[in-house]
């Protein structure tokens, strides 16, 4: 029934990698220059492609929306990187971070995929290393490494609080190296808004330039999209303010399947809303977690009296203090995985144990590990984020314990691949962030920055050469050829009707329309009910986004509510199919926790009978249903289990 | 709070600038500055005018992109902080509050408050970087680096790539943001090999590219928002005397 073929390679778990390399087609090096590639994205995962395979030889023309591939999302990544080193000798290895992220992906993510993640993990810290990356070492001048949620081993190597900025650095450096040789030509402040396909293949795009304003056609053997996640369909995330899922969802009505878009992480530890005048959240690295301790007042009284600034969290005498991770996880306790601990503190503010203003915060106290380590290590260790917080909140948290809640995060679903990373798509590929592939139902922290330079570095280029062994023959193709025309058109017709709507209301009045209808039924808790009026409002809220939307200025030149609005057309529409993807899946699993189906003791209740797959929708026009697909996940390396981390 | 804004409105990069005065009311003094100019612009898009154009993107001082000039400093009056992360609890009622774009010959103004910042892509495409390519790498612990240098060379890794070292110098020299690359570099066993000729690369793109000249006022490190250190320059003097020398 299904057109999926995942194109596992056969063998042994732990031999499919080595399998599949050893018997891929090659592309000798003088026929590579005479092959172009489009990579779009400057993030971890676009940037590491573009530079590898600048580097073998290929001619790649790489995009980003802003000025510098430099800025991309990535850059914000704070806590760390995971990679089965074992340096610290905990017992560590390649099949136990394999079976950690499967466990915390809590069993819906392709095993085979896993395990080369982890395979090549360790390569990555190697070549991060060699590009200059300051990585954290201890006395004797070696790697330091420290824990993330969902591990019970140290695996995590870290740069300070920056180590996004620290890989994007060394991907961008790699990046201008490729750029200087030529091999690589750098398109920024350019936005893909549609893919074009000749004769089933795909074989080009069409991007803004943000600058003019113009249309851009540009030609690619392969194309690879690396544009991140859609985590800003709730309007208030941890993402970048241009973090966007415009150029998946147009490779999604193009014909590349959308995989689990109901799989959303929500992460524990971000600063809490402060008015609704406010345009992101922070988060505060799950790395913090290491040292502090999560809790709120026993008393539902003491609870109420922080709330109206009548007592302060340091009155609370420590008998009175629930560390609620602690108490109902006690193996992994304040280090259980991401969405583990976000409903946990969700159920206590629920319950009226919440503190701050709104009662939508719990405390992450460091008081203990400042007691013990002293307050130099601790500023050592977090000093950038505590002067975040402390920007931010005006408080100091050195002294007062943070004040922290749960936020839209990162997306597990996105544009759905196959074990080469090719999306339904021929010569479509989509890396990073932007696709499905590694984390099932919720991700490990620290294992974003694996998985992107490790689509980048050392899968896509094998990958994409594959593919491109059987296209040798083809010469680079005109641009003027009728496809490219018409899909341009297509595009210009899209950007003007926005343009002529000429209504009454902003972009953001919309996009915030949005993301509440989204956090409300759509967020950490979900019903049918809830989400079946999640499908009514989004489809009431697209009618009055094309009917009533104001753009002010030009269609040429810079014009940012134009972009915004490109953008936010496409969340809509995302965010109606997450919403079905949701109330499709009768389960709880990972991110995605449904009211119906929990255990007497409120975790989250699988259903592996009847929900063991992969959910990839199908575009199937304007107005009609999507159709899914099932891509059945066959365990043979791991026995399922409930997920347990007491 | 209620304040008054001075803003550099301009077309286009060859169109002329002017200040444009506007007034905001309201304002918590949680509010971050660039949240407060979404609330001026959402009061333009309602009176149909054209908003405010301004680069930002991560809001949490890492991009490197937000770059406003606020009363006469690049990011304003907040020590140690971008303009995204600079808070209206800065302010005080009743203020007038003078928004400018970086200002120099080598960031030419795209349009309002956004500026071109290629020519820094362009030093660091010039040779900063180690010209490692992927694979065939050694094992990351078979490079051991002194722990007092390893921080050293993350002290001056830090940098955002902002520009305001720039818009503080009165030369618009970038020596900082090059010094901080160079020093990163330096200061680590896999780069010392290529130490001498991206040194010399990377300060002769700079000079082509029309920044200015260091004469050493240390205006760039008072207003580094990530606290680069002039120390940097120092060693990119040594560095760059060493790579002319020999
Ligand atoms: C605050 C924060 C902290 C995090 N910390 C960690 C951590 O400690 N460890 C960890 O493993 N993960 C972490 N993550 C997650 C991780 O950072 C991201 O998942 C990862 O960096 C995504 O990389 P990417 O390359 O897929 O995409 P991105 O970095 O998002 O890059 C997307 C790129 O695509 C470009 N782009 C987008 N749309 C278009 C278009 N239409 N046309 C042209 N270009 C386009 C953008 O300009 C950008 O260059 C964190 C995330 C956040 C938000
Ligand atoms: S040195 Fe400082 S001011 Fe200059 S670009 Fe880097 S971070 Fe910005
Ligand atoms: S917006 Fe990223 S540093 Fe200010």
């Amino acid at each position: 029934m299904t057109k999926l073929n995942s194109k596992i390679p056969k063998g042994n778990l732990a031999e499919k990698w080595t399998n599949y390399k050893s018997h891929q087609n090659l592309v000798n090096p003088p026929n590579k220059p005479k092959l172009d590639i489009i990579v779009v994205g400057t993030g971890l995962a676009g940037a590491s492609a573009a530079a590898s395979l600048g580097a073998m030889g290929f001619n790649v023309k790489i995009f980003c929306i802003s000025d510098s591939p430099r800025r991309a999302h990535s850059i914000a990544a704070q806590g760390g990187i995971n990679a089965a080193k074992n340096y610290p000798n905990d017992g560590d290895s390649v099949y136990r971070l394999f079976y950690d992220t499967i466990k915390g992906g809590d069993y819906r993510a392709r095993e085979a995929n896993v395990y080369r993640l982890a395979e090549v993990s360790s390569s990555i810290i190697d070549q991060c290393v060699a590009q200059g990356v300051p990585f954290a070492r201890d006395y004797s001048g070696l790697l330091d490494n420290r824990s993330f949620g969902g591990a019970q081993v140290s695996r995590t190597f870290y740069a300070r609080g920056q180590t996004g900025q620290q890989l994007l650095l060394g991907a961008y450096g790699a990046l201008s190296h490729q750029i200087k040789t030529g091999n690589v030509k750098l398109y920024s402040r350019r936005e893909m808004l549609d893919l074009v396909i000749v004769e089933g293949k795909a074989r080009g795009i069409i991007a803004r330039d943000l600058v003019t304003g113009e249309l851009e056609k540009h030609f690619g053997h392969a194309v690879v999209v690396a544009t991140g996640g859609y985590g800003n369909v709730y309007y208030l995330s941890t993402n970048a303010m241009n973090s966007n899922t415009s150029a998946a969802w147009q490779i999604y009505k193009r014909g590349a399947f959308f995989a689990n878009p109901s799989y959303v992480q929500i992460h524990p530890t971000c600063i809490p809303v402060h008015g609704d005048y406010q345009s992101k959240l922070t988060l505060m690295s799950e790395s913090l977690r290491n040292d502090g301790r999560i809790w709120v007042p026993k008393k539902k009284e003491d609870a109420e009296k922080i709330r109206n600034k009548q007592l302060k969290a340091i009155d609370i005498k420590e008998d009175d203090r629930d560390y609620f991770l602690e108490r109902r996880y006690p193996a992994f306790g304040n280090l259980v995985p991401r969405d583990v601990a976000s409903r946990a503190a969700k159920e206590r503010c629920d319950a009226g144990f919440g503190v701050g203003n709104t009662g939508l915060a719990v405390y992450l106290d460091f008081a203990s590990a400042i007691n013990r380590l002293g307050k130099d290590v601790i500023e050592e260790r977090y000093g950038n984020l505590f002067q975040m917080y402390e920007k931010i909140v005006d408080e100091n948290p050195y002294e007062n314990p943070m004040m922290i809640y749960p936020a839209v995060h990162y997306t597990m679903g996105g544009v759905w691949v196959d074990y080469e990373l090719q999306t339904t798509i021929e010569g479509l590929f989509c890396a990073g962030e932007a696709n499905f592939s590694d984390h099932g139902a919720n991700r490990l922290g620290a294992s974003a920055l694996m998985q992107g330079l490790s689509d980048g570095y050392f899968v896509l280029p094998y990958t994409i050469q594959n593919y491109l062994s059987k296209d040798i023959k083809v010469p680079r193709m005109s641009t003027d050829l009728p496809e490219f025309n018409n899909t341009l058109n297509e595009v210009k017709e899209r950007l003007n009707k926005l343009m002529s709507i000429k209504g009454t209301k902003s972009v953001d009045h919309f996009h915030k329309k949005l993301g509440h209808i989204m956090w409300e039924y759509v967020g950490m808790g979900r019903t049918k009910a809830g989400l079946e009026m999640a499908v009514i409002l989004i489809r009431d809220l697209k009618k009055e986004f094309w009917s009533d939307l104001r753009i002010p200025g030009d269609i040429n030149g810079v014009n940012t509510e134009l972009e915004k609005a490109t953008r936010v057309a496409d969340f809509i529409e995302l965010g109606e199919l997450a919403a079905l993807d949701a109330l499709q899946r009768e389960e709880s699993c990972g991110g995605h926790f449904r009211e119906e189906h929990q255990t007497p003791e409120g975790e989250a209740l699988r259903n592996d009978n009847d929900f063991m797959f992969v959910g990839a929708w199908e575009y199937k026009g304007e107005d009609k249903s999507p159709e899914l697909h099932k891509e059945e996940l066959k365990y043979e390396a791991i026995e399922v289990k409930q997920r347990n981390y007491k | 709070m209620n304040l008054t804004l001075e803003i550099w409105r301009q077309e286009s990069p060859k169109a002329k600038g002017r200040f444009e005065t506007y007034k905001v009311q309201n304002i918590s003094p949680d509010c971050s500055f660039l949240e407060m100019l979404d609330i001026l612009n959402e009061t333009l898009i309602d009176k149909i005018q054209s908003p405010i154009n301004f680069d930002h993107d991560c809001r949490e001082g890492i991009c490197g992109m937000c770059s406003l000039y606020i009363n006469g400093r690049p990011h304003g009056p907040d020590d140690d902080v971008t303009t995204c992360q600079l808070h209206m609890r800065k302010f005080k009622d009743g203020d007038t509050i003078t928004i400018e774009p970086w200002r120099s010959k080598a960031f030419p103004v795209i349009k309002d408050l956004m500026i071109n910042r290629n020519a820094f892509d362009q030093i660091i495409q010039a040779g900063g970087y180690i010209s490692v390519t992927t694979g065939g790498v050694p094992d990351a612990n078979s490079i051991p680096v002194n722990r007092n240098d390893a921080e050293l060379a993350m002290d001056a890794a830090a940098c955002i790539g902002c520009g305001a070292c720039v818009a503080a110098c009165k030369n618009a020299s970038a020596m900082l943001f090059v010094a901080a690359k160079v020093s990163q570099f330096a200061l680590l066993p896999q780069g010392k090999i290529e130490a001498k000729d991206r040194v010399k690369a990377m300060v002769a793109k700079m000079d082509e590219l029309g920044f200015g000249n260091c004469t050493n006022t240390y205006a760039c490190e008072a207003e580094c928002p990530k606290g680069i250190s002039v120390s940097n320059i120092a060693r990119m003097n040594r560095e760059y005397m060493c790579a002319k020398v020999i």
